[in-house]
């Protein structure tokens, strides 16, 4: 009979340990700095340890943790993140995209207001008007933008447009499409397109180059309907634009989208400005004689913009700690020690500007120029909250089946009133 | 004769005398027979009623409210959110092509299982070779089975095509080439059934050998000598005999079917033609938000494996009887 008691004492003993283990994997130690991202790929993780490392200098004594998850471009790490936030188990700062995607956190009071570290660190001063606004939310600021993307933009390689005779990428949408004509003629396809998040990058450049940036600002700020007349008709430009891609034949994701652009099989891509690094570093062209780029059909002058920020969580186990971490990803240092690795620009206008060679200088020459406007992406979070976002998505994946811009633009003006 | 003498045999040992066993001592029972067997059980007792059954009620109840967002909201709706995911075109959408894929997977990995299953159990040289290779692709993750498929069934034409249109091309059956899961077709996402039964048909394999392995030769050695043709003893001696593992195998792989997220969302996300409600349950929960709309589309899938389990589990309780 006592081997059958023994063999329970020690199953409680064992299941005991086994508990013991699981709440030791909680608790986070003293000085230890938890920074949770999506940075995992090539050139932004180089980017994201450059930033640590600095911090850690700085700083003696702490650690710095990197808690990042990779895949799905964030949505992953996103997942996670939700459910530690539910949880009321932030880490000590997080990466969002700046803008509306943050509106949900601040609702549920799970960042603090950084207003017055903006004021302390005179940040207010050295980051452009176009992008504070669009980093406030109810007259508060929530995170600290470290690098800055330009998605409007149409990429192709000159020796395809010189084969084909043309002399210059399209201005407007409707050059766009008579230059598409004769490429289809040639048996290329005039614009390359990738997965659905591609999809809605294009829709939002075709938007904004068919209403202008003070249009497309109202839009998404519930000014103007999606079934305003002019809305539909940028709409229907966008299902014409869709029938000279390879949409049939979508590529699986971005890279492979700008392979096709490489090959020579299509001529046009419109893509974000990480394609610099991809076509730089994978594909060994060189800026302008290699592959070159402009600002995407009727936005020259416009940068959209997106933005990877951090925050600094409620309840966060060491606030001061992330509040180092935040003026790190502020500080003129930390950017310029990021933004050449990953590929972008720094959202500050007095950082060095000699670091950032080919692409990148003629980005940041744009992004400072006073005279541009500045407006936000609706892909990547900016100009619209999560759950909107995410319903454009489902109306988008069902137009590009059945075309119909009324149809999209009753789903989608619905669906701001549900999510507003 | 001295007093000292022994007799040898009488170092023997005595017999003992035959005395009953005292009746057995009574183990002391500090509760009633049933208490050490739900204590020994308890600990996995209360886990799964927490984890499974805690949760998936909390979880129904979700789907009755207007949670949205990082801010838990417990205020009832109704049935607000079930009316609203029939009205809604992607649901809609979605159902439709579950039910395709489902049929397709199901029915052909079930068929291309049965096959192999009767090819190797006709005896092939190396068996052991061939059942390894039939099954390997179940071992191989989800994940990365779509990251290989997706370029087996990339639809690029001229200069672009590859993976299996390029096959059939090279090998002069270029007729076959297809838009695969990107054709305007309702019916694209049965092309995605194609990875799936790739993976899963070699476990139908193993599940069927292993019935017709267990039919007795002797029952189809008698059957043969009765004159019964190689047809006639699969038809009347094995086939009755493989039913309930046919039965097994259709509500495993229907199950299956019903939960499929992985394959779907490597191969083409965000393609809605191959959508289905278990993606856009994690979709519009973590992307949007929609608490509420994910646990009703939740409920509606626990609802559709029930279905389909719950006679699964009357049959074999009543079989189990037997």
């Amino acid at each position: 009979m006592w081997q059958g008691r023994f063999a329970v004492a020690s199953l409680i003993v064992v299941a005991l340990l086994a508990s013991l283990s699981m709440c030791a994997v909680g608790g986070g130690r003293e000085n230890q700095l938890e920074v949770y991202s999506w940075w995992t790929g090539p050139g932004e993780e180089e980017g994201l340890n450059a930033m640590a490392k600095e911090y850690e200098r700085e700083n003696p004594g702490v650690t710095f943790v990197n808690a990042a998850v990779s895949g799905g471009a964030g949505s992953n790490a996103k997942a996670i993140l939700a459910s530690r936030l539910l949880a009321n188990d932030p880490p000590d700062s997080y990466q969002r995209h700046a803008g509306l995607e943050l509106l949900d956190d601040v609702r549920s009071g799970k960042v603090q207001d950084l207003s017055s570290l903006y004021d302390q660190q005179h940040w207010r001063d050295v980051f452009p008007k176009g992008l504070l606004e669009n980093l406030t939310i109810n007259g508060k600021v929530y995170a600290v933008p470290v690098n800055i993307h330009r998605a409007n933009l149409m990429w192709y390689l000159p020796s395809t447009l010189k084969s084909l005779g043309i002399d210059a990428p399209p201005k407007t949408w409707g050059e766009f499409l008579s230059q598409a004509e004769i490429i289809k003629s040639k048996g290329k396809t005039p614009l390359a397109i990738g997965p659905e998040w591609t999809q809605k990058h294009l829709l939002e450049t075709v938007l904004l180059g068919e209403l202008g940036p003070d249009d497309y600002e109202k839009l998404f700020a519930g000014q103007i309907s999606w079934t305003s007349p002019d809305v539909e008709a940028a709409l229907g430009v966008y299902a014409k634009v869709l029938q000279y891609t390879d949409l049939k034949a979508a590529a699986g994701d971005w890279q492979t989208q700008l392979d096709r652009v490489v090959q020579g099989s299509a001529v046009y891509a419109v893509m974000g400005d990480w394609t610099a690094n991809y076509l730089e570093g994978v594909k060994k062209l060189a800026y302008e004689s290699g592959y070159n780029v402009v600002a995407s059909p009727g936005t020259d002058g416009i940068y959209d913009f997106l933005s990877d920020s951090f925050t600094l969580p409620t309840g966060a186990r060491h606030p001061d700690l992330s509040r180092d971490w935040l003026i790190e990803c502020g500080s003129t240092e930390g950017q310029n020690l990021f933004n050449p690795l990953k590929g972008s620009i720094p959202a500050r206008t007095d950082a060095d500007a000699t670091i950032y060679k080919g692409y990148l200088s003629w980005a940041l020459a744009q992004w400072r120029n006073p005279k541009t406007r500045i407006v936000g992406s609706l892909t990547h979070g900016v100009v619209a909250n999560n759950a909107y976002n995410a319903e454009i998505d489902s109306a988008l994946g069902l137009f590009v089946q059945h075309a119909d811009p009324v149809r999209f633009a009753d789903t989608v003006q619905a669906k701001y009133r549900e999510t507003q | 004769m001295t007093a000292t003498h022994v007799p040898r045999h009488a170092q023997a040992p005595t017999r003992p005398v035959y005395t009953p066993p005292p009746p057995p001592k009574r183990r002391k029972r500090h509760g009633p027979r049933w208490l050490p067997g739900l204590l020994l059980v308890s600990p996995s007792l209360i886990l799964i009623g927490i984890f499974v059954y805690g949760f998936l009620g909390w979880n129904v109840r979700v789907s009755f409210t207007n949670w949205r967002g990082l801010s838990p909201s417990y205020h009832s709706v109704g049935f607000d959110n079930y009316v609203n995911l029939f009205k809604d075109d992607r649901f809609r959408g979605d159902i439709r092509n579950l039910i395709v894929f489902t049929v397709v997977f199901v029915a052909g990995s079930m068929v291309l299982g049965f096959v192999m299953a009767m090819l190797l159990d006709k005896g092939v040289r190396g068996e052991g070779f061939f059942r390894g290779v039939y099954l390997f692709p179940m071992a191989i993750s989800f994940i990365a089975t779509a990251i290989i498929w997706r370029w087996l069934l990339d639809n690029g034409s001229g200069a672009d095509t590859a993976g299996l249109n390029k096959l059939f091309s090279d090998v002069g059956l270029g007729f076959l080439r297809s838009d695969w899961h990107k054709s305007d077709s309702i019916f694209a996402i049965a092309a995605v059934a194609l990875p799936a039964g790739w993976a899963l048909s070699g476990y139908v394999m193993a599940l069927f050998l292993a019935g017709m392995r267990s039919v007795p030769e002797t029952l189809r050695e008698s059957a043969r000598l009765d004159g019964a043709s190689e047809l006639q003893v699969f038809w009347y001696v094995v086939r009755p005999m493989l039913r309930p593992i046919t039965f097994s195998v259709v509500l495993i792989m229907l199950h299956i079917s019903l939960k499929t997220f992985d394959l779907l969302y490597a191969i083409d996300q965000g393609n809605l033609r191959i959508d289905t409600p278990s993606l856009y349950m994690w979709f519009t929960t973590f992307d949007g938000g929609f608490y509420d709309r994910g646990a009703t589309i939740a409920t509606v899938l626990l609802l559709g494996v029930a279905l389909v389990v719950g006679p699964y589990v009357w049959y074999s309780l009543r079989t189990e009887k037997r």
